[in-house]
């Protein structure tokens, strides 16, 4: 009896659930509203055989309970019955499939003037490259796949030389546009989810793979990988933001060609090393930075990372923040070198600067740390040396107090916060593995012995990354 | 049922048997150890595969609580979290699964439903236990190797698999391949013991129709493993190349962490396609013996025949061959030929109508029964009913559209964990508690059972059914941690996440207190004596409870009935076992019992 009592139970929960439950299917912002429609029809035609089947087995453990003057109904069985019940089914079954077909056959065919737009996967980020005036995506190849070429577009195709490298993980879509989305992955399986688009699929290395859709509304939407992708899979967010035709002609003019990166002159160092001395007064003629300043060590940092973090001052992302007080300190000094060419040649001196040795002030148990150091080395390298490649900049060799006040910025969403620090984001679900002040001090114990700093670092070439 | 009149086999064995030629046991070693008798086999399977299963049970704990206090653990992280989420599918699925199933149910109940004395092949059938239980050390081992063990889900998708970035990528893969492969070559020894002995050992009067469905499911899902197995061991056996001799059968050109990798050429979707080509009649391969098993507790507890045997036969078999033919939904959004898509869904949903009538059949099986509420029927019903549930999820997920926003969602692990692990364990539950007097002697203890029982049917409802829901939401899965960097997942997940884990924390504790009632009742249980529940299949007819080696004494039994002879119109009781001859039934009084 009790049983039957708690079917019934559990099938009026479980339609309360469904209505009243704020988990429904985010808006819509694609056309696929017929794919909305054929979940709608599923959970209708479930949601009835669900309710019928139990109800009446319900209604059977309550009518025939046991009683021991009385005796089952010996019925091997009955034929008639039986070819009801599988036509009713196939009927129900082909209900739900004819339709799922049917749009099925429209997700699979794009419109012929659909324009096409080019996602690109890595652990754990997201690329995009727009086909430029041409109207088509150059030929590409993992082979040439380089932290200068991250897309591996090949410069041997005319086509290539007018599209557009996007290396930030937000991309833009015109609204009220067909578009072609071909995904390629660098290295692994990845998936590109945008909830909204409902559509999604595979990114898979050594082939390019389709979907397309009709983004219907403006706005911004979460991209994240639905491909489980290794320790960093959780963290590889990006966003797609999909606006009027002009504002995206006006986005796309912004960005630089593979052209334009490739023409890129070298950096003057020269000029580089006067830029500098801008800097000095806080962090050092030898880039040794200074505690008393709340100046960290800077020699040595990567160009690439020198460049974002300057762009990233002048445009609020970091030392806006209300408790960023050092942080505010560096924002008019980023903005002295806000010129393209200033600002190349003098993270290109910076980068040359041989790094010096930091004194270590943080206390913790290294070998602790080590353990918790296995999920940071999958983006930072095993050496803390910092990989281009994973967009994470080296960590041996940086002033472990500096540290822990960006640790902690990460933690409370003084830094990272930001919609413009796009890689923010990651960093602060990552420093959240640290759940106490003595998982922070081990870890950065720990990165104290690491000596990717002093590997022999072969100059990566300066062109070719536009964050 | 006249059609199922008495038809002696003519290769059955012998009947009667010599005493001297009865197998004896004569130590300790060959009795409990490296004992030949399939119900030791059975027992030795059983005990492993749940011991192993506990462990995984812990994981899962492990995972929850990430999920649901996230940040508050500092012994999980991110690459634990996803080596905890891999171990926790792999060992349930197939050395918790699979084992328990094949290697426990089949050893335990083909003998003896069948009216066997023992396996086909007794000593292989030892082999094939202790292959099984070195696979599993060695799956263990992978917790001591460094870097621990594969973090790459129990998908098993390269290139992740062997490429930077992923936990286990050295030890852990390699321990994990060759667990593997020792627990195929295993099976296979078991496998073709179940098949051969459940064609050629039936007794007299067993013929293929009068099987108890137990017996059904248990032998097709023997015939998917051999089948589908082997593409796993490939699928292995390739990848281990790729990883260790630098082949490049899935790996194509990559750039990984910062370099250019020497792979050139290899396909992971050719990977994908020989994983689910295990991997989906796998499904069944745990689905099919659980079928069978709730049908003949059903028609016991409820007094009543099975509804429509002939059709559930023809069901199993045509949802076990269906089953090779539509593994490709599972990777509607892998990146295959859209194509694919239209073939795939056909077939997925095709494979719903056998599977409809097996649930319309138990359903009508209770119409007009004589339920007794007993425990096992209470799992039985318990089953039904998250059955049917994950039926229904599986219909979404099956018709390639309404896949496409939900995959690799949360609707997809609350639909898996329905109907290939909640169903599945309420039937393993089931039949525990049903034969576990036949083969202890003694009842397991009904209040505890009950407890037991509403706990893990309310709480693995509260656990997986709101997960739905997270997915319909585009919550994603086999992450660690959701953070604030994704507005479109909000507070209330977390909420939610909470909820589900303080489920799972509950429902785990009263999987313990089985655990305490398996081991109590084993002394201090009610004795059942040999039929507790007036069941008409041929264990329950044995001399001794326990069963002796050799199963039935001196002389086999004849078989003169199909196995649901149960209140029979003017027969005394309302069972009749099925080697009661037709001339031996006691007749009621006339107009004794109303029906």
């Amino acid at each position: 009896m009790a049983i039957a009592i708690a079917v019934v139970v559990l099938l009026v929960a479980t339609v309360l659930f469904h209505i009243l439950s704020p988990w429904q299917l985010t808006p819509l912002a694609s056309n696929w509203g017929a794919i909305d429609a054929t979940i709608n029809l599923t959970f209708w035609v479930t949601g009835l055989v669900l309710i019928a089947v139990n109800l009446f087995m319900a209604w059977c453990i309550v009518r025939y309970r046991y009683n021991k003057d009385r005796r089952a109904r010996y019925e091997p069985e009955d034929k008639k019955l039986e070819a009801w019940l599988i036509g009713l089914s196939t009927l129900g079954i082909a209900a739900l499939l004819a339709p799922g077909l049917v749009v099925w056959n429209e997700i699979v065919h794009a419109p012929d003037d659909a324009h096409e737009v080019e996602v690109v996967g890595s652990q754990w980020h997201w690329y995009f490259r727009y086909p430029g005036e041409d109207g088509t995506l150059g030929r590409s190849d993992p082979r040439l796949i380089s932290d200068a070429n991250p897309l591996g577009v090949d410069p041997n195709d005319p086509a290539s030389w007018d599209d557009i490298i996007v290396a930030t993980p937000r991309g833009y879509l015109p609204v009220d546009r067909p578009v072609r989305l071909n995904l390629r992955s660098r290295d692994v399986l990845h998936n590109f989810m945008v909830a909204n688009f409902r559509v999604k699929m595979d990114l898979v290395p050594g082939q390019v793979t389709r979907f397309w859709i009709t983004p219907t509304q403006v706005g911004e939407y979460d991209l994240v990988c639905a491909q489980l992708c290794g320790i960093g899979h959780f963290a590889m967010r990006g966003s797609i933001r999909v606006v009027e035709d002009e504002a995206y002609d006006a986005w796309l003019a912004s960005k630089p060609t593979f052209g334009e990166l490739h023409s890129r002159e070298a950096p003057d160092l020269a000029a580089g090393q006067r830029h500098y001395a801008n800097c000095i007064a806080c962090h050092g003629a030898d880039g040794q930075g200074n505690q008393m300043l709340n100046s960290p060590a800077i020699a040595g940092m990567e160009a690439w990372y020198t460049k974002r973090q300057l762009e990233y001052f002048r445009n609020g992302a970091r030392g806006a923040h209300a408790d960023d007080e050092h942080g505010r300190q560096m924002v008019p000094f980023a903005g002295i070198v806000a010129d393209p060419t200033t600002e190349r040649d003098l993270a290109a001196y910076i980068e040359q600067m041989p790094p010096v040795s930091v004194a270590s002030t943080v206390e913790g148990n290294a070998q602790r740390g080590a353990r918790i150091y296995r999920t940071c080395g999958a983006c930072h390298g095993r050496d803390g040396q910092g990989l281009h490649g994973t967009n994470a900049p080296r960590l041996a060799g940086l002033d472990d107090w500096y540290q822990k006040r960006q640790l902690e910025h990460f933690q409370s969403g003084v830094r990272g916060g930001h919609s413009d620090d796009l890689y923010g984001p990651q960093m602060r679900d990552m420093s959240k593995i640290l759940v106490n002040d003595d998982a922070m001090r081990n870890v950065l114990a720990y990165i104290n012995t690491l000596t990717g700093h002093e590997q022999s670092r072969a100059l990566p070439e300066l062109a070719g990354r536009n964050n | 049922m006249a059609e199922l009149g008495h038809d002696a086999t003519s290769y059955a064995p012998p009947r009667e048997q010599p005493e001297m030629e009865l197998p004896h046991s004569h130590s300790f070693w060959t009795t409990y150890v490296f004992s030949q008798d399939a119900k030791t086999i059975a027992i030795q399977y059983s005990v492993t595969a749940i011991s192993v299963g506990l462990l995984a049970m812990v994981l899962s704990l492990m995972i929850r609580l990430q999920l649901g206090f996230p940040n508050n653990f500092s012994l999980i992280d991110p690459s634990n979290y996803l080596q905890y989420v891999t171990m926790h599918g792999m060992i349930m699925v197939v050395y918790l699964l699979t084992a328990l199933f094949l290697g426990g149910f089949g050893n335990y109940f083909i003998p003896l439903m069948i009216g066997a004395r023992d396996m086909a092949f007794p000593w292989l059938n030892m082999l094939s236990f202790w292959f099984y239980f070195v696979s599993v050390l060695v799956l263990m081992a992978s917790f001591f190797v460094p870097g621990g063990p594969t973090g790459a889900g129990w998908t098993l998708y390269p290139p992740q698999l062997i490429s930077e970035g992923t936990p286990g990528i050295h030890g852990g893969v390699l321990v994990m391949m060759i667990s593997l492969g020792i627990f195929i070559a295993g099976f296979t020894m078991g496998g073709l013991n179940y098949i051969v002995t459940i064609l050629q050992y039936r007794t007299r009067g067993m013929t293929l129709m009068r099987m108890p469905l137990t017996i059904w499911g248990i032998f097709l899902a023997t015939m998917l493993a051999l089948l589908a197995f082997p593409a796993l061991l490939v699928a292995a056996l390739m990848v281990l190349l790729d990883h260790l001799a630098g082949t490049s059968f899935f790996m194509p050109a990559m750039f990984s962490m910062g370099e250019q990798l020497p792979h050139e050429g290899g396909s992971p979707l050719l990977f994908q396609h020989l994983f689910w080509f295990f991997g989906h009649p796998e499904v069944y391969i745990v689905a099919l013996p659980a079928f069978g098993v709730v049908s003949d507790i059903l028609a016991t507890h409820a007094r009543r025949n099975i509804f429509g045997y002939r059709m559930m036969v023809w069901a199993l078999v045509a949802i076990g061959g269906l089953s090779f033919v539509v593994w490709a939904h599972h990777m509607y959004v892998s990146g295959m030929n859209p194509y694919f898509g239209f073939l795939f869904a056909t077939t997925t949903l095709i494979i719903a109508v056998p599977t409809a009538i097996k649930v319309y059949n138990w359903v009508l099986t209770l119409w007009h029964g004589n339920i007794r509420l007993e425990l096992p029927m209470l799992f039985a019903i318990g089953f039904i009913f998250t059955f049917i549930n994950g039926g229904m999820s599986g219909l979404f997920l099956g018709n390639v559209t309404v896949d496409v926003p939900l995959a690799d969602t949360y609707f997809v692990v609350g639909h898996f964990h329905m109907v290939m692990a909640v169903a599945p364990v309420m039937t393993i539950y089931a039949a525990i508690y049903h034969w576990y007097p036949k083969i202890t002697g003694r009842m397991l203890h009904e209040g505890m059972g009950k407890v037991h029982f509403w706990v893990t049917f309310l709480g693995t409802y509260a656990l997986f059914y709101p997960m739905h829901y997270l997915g319909l939401a585009g919550v994603p899965r086999r992450y660690f941690a959701y953070g604030e960097s994704s507005p479109f997942i909000g507070e209330s997940v977390e909420t939610l996440n909470a909820f589900i884990t303080v489920a799972a924390i509950i429902v785990a504790a009263a999987q313990l207190l089985f655990i305490y009632n398996l081991i109590r009742s084993r002394k201090h249980g009610k004795e059942a004596g040999p039929n507790p529940w007036n069941a008409t299949t041929l264990e329950w007819q044995t001399e001794h409870t326990p069963p002796t080696h050799g199963n039935f004494g001196k002389e086999l039994p004849v078989v003169y009935r199909w196995p649901y002879d149960y209140s029979v119109p003017g027969a005394k009781y309302d069972f009749i076992p099925q080697n009661v001859p037709p001339e031996e039934v006691e007749m009621a009084d006339e107009g004794a019992v109303r029906t």
